[in-house]
């Protein structure tokens, strides 16, 4: 990054930013506690004993097993513009849990204080009396309550355990089901089986049988109907122990008439080798329902020569199953050494509304091949995606997406904006739209574009009498913003931190 | 033993039916060579099949059956395409030359050699031979496409073009189909030497089955311009090729009118290999479902390898009756190929409920000085617009047609010729009219 050519037209702060994010990842330490793992290597037995280990019912062994033959007799999937040695599926722990939560703790005061300076130490407090005193610190992360009182429920998943969940007397008062998934498994059962895998089944794709198969824990939400969920949620999900893989599951189901806002936050340590991560995320969304979905990932995204980092191999997938249900989704995603996720929207029900809204780093050497599905089934249902590469250093940066009109989704609209920046001249942006209309009554529209800055914004910048610099900062400043202003205020610091292409003093 | 493979046992089949016709011709060292090498080739990467990535909008099986599906001649008394354009005619009748249809091509003019590629072949020694089969061999990368390789392999004529001046009068290929079963393959391939300008013109839908290669080799500061009518209301199927290569300064242009016909797939693989070359793409199709089935397909691959180069696709498809309209473009720019400006555009227009649009706009770039952008837009025909001409007092049908001419001559307005583009302008207007 040291001799990053800056091309003329580049904004310098952008390329600072870029050159920040890479040099210095901030969240590389380890916590060093005892650890209780899985043997090595991926059978049945582990399969069995990850059942086990988390109490649950003959039904979601059964389901698992299921999902593990499906896996078996699955590959891995070749077609994304990612590279990377081979993967030994042997060689990984797919379960290690720290020893102090061998036995469950019964609140929050009673996990191991190293845990909670862990996250204390990520900014994510877990002690609710200290989120509402507002620890040292505060305001700068996502999960947490921020000076204005405003409250967000975590739930901390360290490796493969949920260590615990804040403020969930208080939800469950509003009715909201907020815990970790392998609690609702146990305790919500109904609910769980009668959701889960109902978005992305157990065969879905190679990585979400592999998750479906041996996912340890994850979050479980259930917001009942009419209820606007009185905070954001937040999963906040690290990776800490060495060779592990996090398979972590998220449902999500937002009842009719319901709303929540959820947010999910991820870090690992630097480390040599490269480790696998391989999430589910479903969500159900019922009539008149609205679902948010906001991420910032930022795992280890490997070295500056390329060693080690997270291959984040995601399915996350939301179902707008009724009437004008509502889904968006958010990503901020500058970490992973390679990025595989398609966050998508079945528009199943009438009206029902898809959004997708992406800002895409990568430097050094990072792959990221990532976009979204939007199925349009029903009658005028809508979508909207906007995606913002930037390419930097010798990493290859990939919008990959599906807009799919089917026959009966009459009057449908889609809307689709890819922008790619590239900065230096050994990386590469690319574009892979796949784009299916079926009926006329519908409209879609794709636009793609490439490019340094653009000249003809430039040029009218400058006829209104700005200079050079200001019109380029302008630009510059108004190519991820569409992206950044769909955040959560939660998340829009973190956001800006990690992206900070806003060159105004008062958001960078 | 291993397992024999199904579709390689297709292929032994599809190539032991070509043999058949190249059997009984004499052919010289160079050309057998040439088709050696595309067989081995072709053997590499198999035939074409349905989950391939480049085949998921557009079934192979019609294209790699081992005998062609019966179609019948289309009549009209619709003057041909071109009719009015002063030009050297060549004809090919299914497939076969027909000298006596043709121009004397032995008297091309001035700056121009033209040979059949069956009489080229009968010696051993020849200019083509250094170039033949050249530029589909090398478009195999990194996007296979078998299919040329299999034009390579087995057709057995096509015209050999030197180009060595500036041509003024337009080379034009004309493609009758008058047997029902006719299983046609043409190669032709174009040279162009330093500074030499060719107008190529193709019209007719040349066979119940047809596949063409076109090979153009454009060196430094070179022009080649080239306009196709693939005919209207037939029941053939098609799968042309076309591989270009450009050097520096030079200038490719390619054009395509398609209306109705069973199935067609225009495949274009051009690379801007010297600097500031330029090459533009357009298609027009009219696509109607309704007597015969229709299924269009433009899969366009243009690769920037220079500096400061310029390309543009712009494919425009209207469709009705369950007409398909596919479009696959890519566009890549290579490592180090600044200052590229890259631009498609690819839209459907939909009469109405029935049809389809499948599109892949791709963007491949390794270079951070560029500009480079796609659009693509599916939709049905604009509801104001159509009120704006109705106030007006235009008929609805009238309007439409109206509407549909417009929205087809973006594309037509990429031929450079005049008189050319007002020819397809004047054939547009009277297919639009008629339609029922």
């Amino acid at each position: 990054m040291e001799d990053l050519e800056i091309r003329e037209g580049v904004d310098r702060e952008t390329v600072e930013t870029v050159r920040s994010i890479s040099g210095k990842y901030k969240h590389g330490w380890e916590t060093e506690i005892e650890m209780e793992y899985a043997p090595k290597g991926l059978n049945e037995d582990i399969v069995r004993l990850i059942s086990e280990k988390n109490g649950e019912p003959e039904w979601m062994l059964a389901w698992r097993l299921e999902a593990f033959r499906r896996w078996q007799q699955m590959k891995e999937p070749e077609w994304a513009m990612v590279n990377y040695p081979e993967i030994d599926f042997q060689d990984q722990y797919y379960y290690a849990r720290p020893k102090s939560m061998e036995k469950r703790p019964k609140s929050l005061d009673e996990v191991d204080p190293k845990l909670l300076e862990t996250y204390e130490k990520l900014g994510i407090p877990l002690r609710e009396q200290m989120i509402l005193a507002g620890v040292e610190g505060a305001g700068q992360t996502p999960a947490e309550g921020r000076g204005d009182g405003r409250k967000v429920a975590v739930d901390a998943v360290f490796d493969s355990v949920s260590v615990g969940t804040t403020f969930q007397e208080e939800l469950k008062k509003a009715g909201v089901i907020f815990c970790p998934i392998s609690e609702a498994i146990r305790e919500h059962p109904e609910l769980v089986r009668r959701y889960l895998g109902s978005v992305v089944p157990q065969g879905d794709n190679f990585y979400a049988a592999l998750n479906s198969a041996v996912f340890s824990d994850g979050s479980f939400v259930y917001v009942p109907p009419g209820v606007r969920c009185p905070m954001e949620l937040s999963t906040y999900f690290r990776i800490n122990a060495e060779n592990t893989g996090q398979f972590e599951r998220t449902l999500i189901i937002a009842d009719k008439g319901s709303y929540v806002s959820y947010l999910e936050g991820c870090t690992a340590p630097q480390r040599d080798i490269a480790q696998l991560h391989a999430a589910v995320v479903e969500i159900v969304v019922l009539e008149d329902a609205e679902v948010k979905y906001s991420t910032v990932q930022n795992w280890f995204p490997g070295d500056e020569e390329g060693k080690g980092g997270i291959y984040n191999f995601v399915t996350k997938r939301a179902d707008c199953r009724e009437a004008r249900a509502k889904v968006m989704w958010t990503q901020v995603e500058t970490g992973s050494a390679v990025t595989w996720k398609y966050p998508s929207c079945i528009l199943r029900g009438r009206e029902s509304q898809g959004e997708f809204y992406s800002i895409a780093i990568t430097n050094n050497w990072q792959q990221a091949d990532t976009g979204t599905k939007m199925i349009h089934l029903g009658e005028g249902t809508r979508s909207r995606i906007v995606s913002k590469g930037i390419s930097a250093g010798r990493a290859q940066n990939t919008y990959r997406g599906l807009v799919s009109m089917h026959p009966k989704a009459k009057n449908s609209r889609n809307y689709t904006q890819c922008d790619s920046l590239l900065i230096g001249s050994s990386c590469g942006a690319h574009t892979v739209p796949y784009i299916e209309v079926k009926n006329n009554s519908s409209r879609v529209e794709h636009e793609a574009t490439t490019s340094k800055v653009d000249e003809d914004q430039l040029f009218y910048c400058r006829s209104r009498g700005m200079d050079e610099e200001e019109a380029v900062a302008l630009i510059v400043n108004g190519f991820a913003r569409e992206v950044l202003q769909a955040l959560p205020m939660e998340f829009a610091m973190e956001a800006q931190q990690l992206v900070a292409i806003s060159l105004e003093g008062s958001v960078g | 033993m291993a397992e024999r493979h199904p579709r390689s046992d297709a292929l032994e089949a599809r190539l032991a039916a070509c043999r058949q016709g190249l059997a009984q011709e004499r052919a010289g060292a160079w050309v057998t060579r040439a088709r050696h090498e595309a067989e081995q080739r072709l053997r590499a990467l198999g035939l074409p099949g349905p989950r391939d990535e480049y085949w998921r909008f557009t079934r192979p099986d019609l294209l790699t059956a081992p005998e062609p599906a019966t179609a019948e001649p289309f009549e009209t008394d619709e003057p041909p395409v071109f009719d009015e354009i002063d030009r050297l005619k060549i004809v090919f009748t299914d497939g076969r030359f027909d000298p006596r249809a043709s121009d004397d091509i032995s008297e091309a003019g001035e700056g121009i050699e033209i040979v059949t590629l069956l009489e080229a072949g009968e010696s051993d020694l020849h200019w083509a031979q250094e170039h033949y089969g050249r530029l589909e061999a090398a478009g195999q990368q990194p996007v296979p496409r078998p299919l040329a390789a299999l034009n390579t392999a087995c057709a057995r004529n096509g015209v050999l073009i030197r180009v060595t001046g500036k041509v003024s009068r337009p080379v034009s290929l004309i493609y009758r189909h008058y047997q029902p079963q006719s299983d046609a393959m043409l190669h032709h391939l174009v040279l162009l030497e330093e500074g030499a300008a060719l107008t190529l013109l193709e019209n007719g839908p040349g066979a119940a089955r047809f596949n063409t290669v076109l090979e153009v080799n454009a060196a430094d500061g070179a022009r080649f311009d080239h306009v196709r009518a693939q005919g209207r209301d037939h029941a053939r199927i098609a799968v042309t090729h076309i591989f270009a290569r450009l050097g520096c300064e030079s200038g490719f242009s390619s054009f395509t009118l398609t209306a109705n016909g069973r199935m067609t797939r225009n495949e274009a693989v051009v690379t801007l290999a010297g600097d500031d070359s330029t090459a533009h793409l357009a298609g027009a199709a009219l696509g109607d479902g309704a007597d015969t089935p229709f299924h269009h397909d433009d899969t366009v691959f243009v690769v920037h390898g220079a500096e400061r180069c310029e390309s543009r696709q712009v494919f425009k498809k209207v469709l009705r009756n369950g007409a398909v309209g596919v479009f696959q473009g890519k566009i890549l720019v290579k490592q180090g190929a600044q200052k590229t400006d890259g631009y498609q555009m690819s839209q459907a227009l939909m009469l109405d409920g029935d049809s389809q649009f499948l599109a892949k706009p791709e963007l491949e770039i390794y270079a951070d000085d560029v500009a480079c952008s796609h659009g693509s837009t599916t939709g049905a025909i604009d509801e104001e617009a159509l009120f704006y001409l109705r106030s007006r007092g235009i008929p609805r049908r009238q309007a439409e047609n109206l509407l549909v001419l417009a929205f087809l001559d973006a594309a037509v307005e990429e031929i450079r010729d005049e008189a050319i583009a007002n020819d397809i302008r004047d054939r547009l207007r009277g297919w639009v009219e008629r339609r029922g």
